[in-house]
């Protein structure tokens, strides 16, 4: 178990040793992301803006017109709710080397509560053209993520979390825009899974193949540009999908399964996600339970969409 | 150098031409954009992409009809190409799109976005040792946008002096006086206190205008340019509703006149 921001550190720290034009952008939460490492290895390429998230963001896309490629990042409601217009109409618009972190992502800021439980960020990022949207499953992913960012050309938003959460991945499995991974096969049915859920889906289908059900388990990392070829082959195999995300129930995971399904392989999809309401305090699991987003909650709706058939 | 009145000629006829667009806050605009252009800013209209250029970021971006005319007489595109504002493909879009048109420095068009990216631009230039500086033009109304704020008071904090920011104060926005929409003074005390070098200058006089930016300070300066909003047309002048109306037949035939 690790937290996801450790994985962004590490990435950046090594992303900024490869190539010069890294820079960090940061909103008084140094301490609280872990960048304050990159402050302490790299001094010069590191500004603080103080608590003006419009600000980074600004800054950002200027630094990207000056031709870096600045990293700003803060808990994700802020870095992409409080900046969003800065991030459409001048990042995106101007389709410039902006990377976003957005920390504390999902629930997994669990006591703080409502407030500060990103549980919008997918969607309001994914809606954005020419935005690349990665949210990886742990922490060795997440340092990926942030290493694959620096071959995208235009911005990237990459939601990561502050608890831990189950490994995942080796240290070196590539993430690459627009791909999917496959962790499991089997033609029952498929479940489309990100961020923690991924470690949930994964925990999910051990226990449904214990009854018998094999169930394929996809981690869509990179949700935007999406692994259309991945859902095509999983949607010869099985009919019924469930998707997985800590996240409300428009417009991430599910909304980009549903969008690319229902046009060229229309089947049955139902979501693991928020239910339109806002989180509250209480320990990263107690809110995920709450939310019901769980291993058990995933494993109840494959069973459902089974019985359906 | 061009004469203003004909970059105020071809701002009434983009706009009458394309039946929409901000005459009043264009026509504020056109001795500030005159004397950087011309007097001011290092640039080469033949390469809009060189390195050692100085930057423009017209912040209030609905003035692009001013900074289109000025591009075209300087020479960055054919001043053929003026009579296709805000049309299908012509590349000069309501509010500069800067892959559409050679020699926009950047994207703008929502107010408030502009000068924290300039201050990051600056700010980019100014770690690559680059000699090239940046100029912001805010609206006056535009200072009502708190992210204005966030980077007012970064600039100083970070000392960057690589920038320069003109307020074309014309006092006016769309629905109202400044003053009765939302007052933004005391202006230069607000400046001040963040931190600025600040000047304030007749907008509309080259003389006064070039005397500003000549300003020797330590500190990033903003200059506080009066202006008229409408300048130059009788009708239009301090008029909220020529914010964003064009100008029929008789209108345009009327202001072309006053022109002359």
């Amino acid at each position: 178990m690790r937290p996801t921001r450790e994985g962004y550190i590490e990435g950046l720290l090594e992303a900024a040793e490869m190539d010069k034009r890294v820079i960090v952008v940061d909103g008084d939460v140094s301490r609280s992301t872990g960048t304050i490492a990159f402050k302490r290895r790299f001094p010069d390429r590191f500004f603080n803006l103080g608590i003006a998230e419009q600000n980074m963001a600004e800054y950002s896309a200027g630094l990207a017109l000056a031709g870096y490629i600045p990293f700003y990042s803060t808990y994700a409601v802020f870095a992409a709710g409080r900046a969003w217009d800065q991030i459409r109409t001048s990042i995106c618009n101007m389709n410039l080397n902006v990377r976003i972190g957005g920390a504390h992502g999902g629930s997994s800021v669990g006591p703080d509560g409502a407030t500060h439980q990103a549980l919008e960020d997918i969607a309001i990022t994914r809606v954005l053209p020419n935005m690349t949207v990665l949210v990886p499953a742990d922490s060795n992913q997440t340092r990926q993520a942030v290493l694959a960012s620096l071959d995208i050309n235009g911005p990237v938003y990459i939601r990561y979390g502050r608890n831990p959460v189950p490994e995942v991945y080796n240290r070196d499995i590539p993430v690459v825009p627009g791909k999917g991974n496959l962790l499991l096969e089997g033609n029952h049915a498929t479940i489309v899974a990100v961020g923690v859920m991924v470690a949930y889906a994964l925990e999910a289908a051990e226990m449904l193949a214990a009854k018998g059900i094999y169930v394929s388990v996809i981690d869509m990392v990179s949700i935007k540009p999406l692994d259309t070829d991945l859902l095509l082959d999983a949607a010869e195999k099985s009919k019924f999908f469930v998707t997985a995300e800590d996240h409300q129930i428009n417009g991430g995971l599910f909304g980009a399964v549903s969008e690319f399904l229902s046009q060229h392989a229309p089947c049955r999809i139902i979501p693991v996600a928020v239910n339109n309401r806002f989180g509250c305090s209480g320990t990263p699991e107690e809110v995920m339970k709450k939310l019901e987003l769980t291993a058990d909650i995933i494993k109840k709706k494959v069973e459902i969409s089974l019985e359906i058939d | 150098m061009v004469a203003a009145k004909v970059i105020r000629q071809d701002i009434l006829k983009m706009i009458h031409d394309a039946g929409s667009g901000h005459p009043g806050g264009s026509l504020s605009l056109v001795e500030i954009l005159l004397h950087l252009y011309w007097k001011e800013m290092k640039i080469e209209p033949k390469n809009p992409a060189w390195q050692e250029r100085d930057r423009l970021i017209l912040s209030k971006g609905h003035g692009a009809p001013a900074l289109y005319s000025i591009l075209a007489r300087r020479g960055y595109f054919s001043v053929d190409r003026l009579n296709s504002l805000r049309k299908l493909g012509s590349g000069l879009e309501g509010h500069p799109h800067m892959q559409s048109l050679p020699g926009l420095d950047c994207s703008t068009g929502s107010l408030g976005h502009g000068l924290g990216i300039a201050a990051g631009l600056a700010l980019g230039l100014s770690l690559k040792k680059s000699k090239s500086r940046v100029f912001c033009i805010l609206g006056d109304g535009e200072l009502q946008e708190g992210s204005i704020w966030e980077s007012a008071m970064s600039i100083p904090a970070l000392k960057q002096t690589n920038i320069t920011v003109v307020i074309d104060r014309n006092h006016v926005q769309l629905d109202d006086f400044v003053k009765n929409v939302m007052p933004v003074e005391p202006l230069a005390e607000k400046w001040l206190s963040f931190g600025w070098f600040v000047v304030t200058c007749d907008g509309h006089n080259m003389d006064e205008l070039k005397k500003a930016f000549s300003t020797k300070t330590d500190k990033p300066l903003v200059i506080i340019a009066e202006t008229v909003k409408g300048k130059g047309i009788s009708f239009m002048e301090n008029n909220a509703l020529w914010h964003g109306k064009a100008p029929d037949e008789e209108q345009l035939k009327n202001a072309l006149k006053e022109l002359k």
